[in-house]
């Protein structure tokens, strides 16, 4: 169990990779247009199954939305 | 138009009107909307997913019916503006970004300081940036000159519907720019959208004038027109104005004279 936040928020889950921290949030990590950040710096989709996670790390997870 | 090309970035644009994909009653709407329009180029937001509720995207509906621009709104620093514009990358595969930096919530004005340095940071990460900015031909000189692909001066506040507060500026933008100008911001109508395009701008941006409107389908029609009918009357050359009436008619062989 790490410590860290998810878009903003405080979170505490159990996960050691992007791609597990998806899972554990519920999310398909294969699901398109998902891009992630962390700690300001985008994580390339094909690199989520090995990039760790870290205890304070600040995760951005984001998709697109209607816009003007 | 066929025989009026219309280039951003070395990429050849169908359409002369972008429209935005939010604020419609509902998404059919929004998609009958944007066929209406007959527009190519499509904004759209980047957002953090709800982790409750996330389920498919927008874009899956939007599919190949048009090219999108992601954009950076809501950002107020270049820091923000950059990552967000990162992520769109990364999630649309568009190296494409409207650029929007705002310095006050109530006016939704840019701020220009952090919107040329923005503009500059992405332009060298390989961007192709269009950045929403104030009607000011030096601001629109110095987007251009860090490399932006076009610029996007406001014609008035964002979702105002005033129309083009300041057309001399905008007429003045059109004349000196290097770079393409697509009117961003401001638009109530399909005649501000047409005054756009006389004035000399490339391009048109609406999204709440057609979103909000009573009938967005029909507006979108409107303003697919409007965009069209400017374009064809810029190219035509409008007649000066004068002070005195200049009679049409032939004044030789007047009757009883």
């Amino acid at each position: 169990m790490i410590r860290l936040k998810i878009n903003g928020v405080d979170e505490e889950i159990t996960a050691t990779t992007i791609a597990q921290l998806l899972a554990a949030r519920g999310i398909d990590p294969g699901a398109r247009f998902l891009a992630v950040a962390v700690n300001g710096e985008v994580v390339r989709r094909a690199t989520w199954d090995e990039t760790a996670i870290n205890a304070g790390d600040a995760v951005e997870i984001v998709r697109p939305l209607q816009g003007g | 138009m066929s025989n009026d090309p219309f280039v951003i970035a070395g990429t050849a644009l169908k359409s002369r009107l972008f429209i935005g994909t939010a604020g419609y009653p509902n998404q059919q709407v929004m998609l009958d909307s944007l066929e209406a329009s007959g527009a190519e180029l499509v904004t759209m937001s980047i957002r953090r997913i709800s982790l409750d509720t996330y389920s498919g995207s927008l874009v899956d509906l939007l599919g190949d019916r048009c090219r999108l621009l992601p954009n950076t709104s809501g950002c107020v620093t270049a820091r923000d503006a950059i990552l967000t514009a990162e992520l769109a990358r990364e999630s649309l595969a568009t190296d494409w970004v409207k650029l929007e930096l705002i310095g006050d919530r109530e006016t939704l004005y840019p701020d220009v300081e952090q919107l040329v340095h923005a503009a500059d940071e992405l332009v060298r990460k390989g961007f192709v940036v269009l950045p929403y900015c104030n009607d000011d031909p030096v601001t629109c000189q110095k987007l251009a000159d860090v490399g932006c692909a076009a610029v996007m001066p406001l014609g008035s506040l964002i979702g105002s519907g005033r129309g083009i507060a300041n057309p001399a500026a905008i007429e003045l933008i059109c004349t000196r720019s290097s770079v393409p100008v697509v009117l961003d911001a401001g638009i109530g109508t399909a005649s501000d959208a047409a005054l756009a395009m006389e004035l000399g701008c490339d391009a048109v941006l609406v999204n709440t004038a057609i979103s909000k409107a009573h009938d967005p389908i029909a507006m979108a029609a409107a303003m697919k027109a409007g965009v069209e009918a400017g374009r064809l009357a810029r190219l035509a050359g409008r007649i000066p104005k004068r002070t005195m009436a200049e009679p049409s008619s032939p004044q030789l062989g007047l009757v009883g004279t």
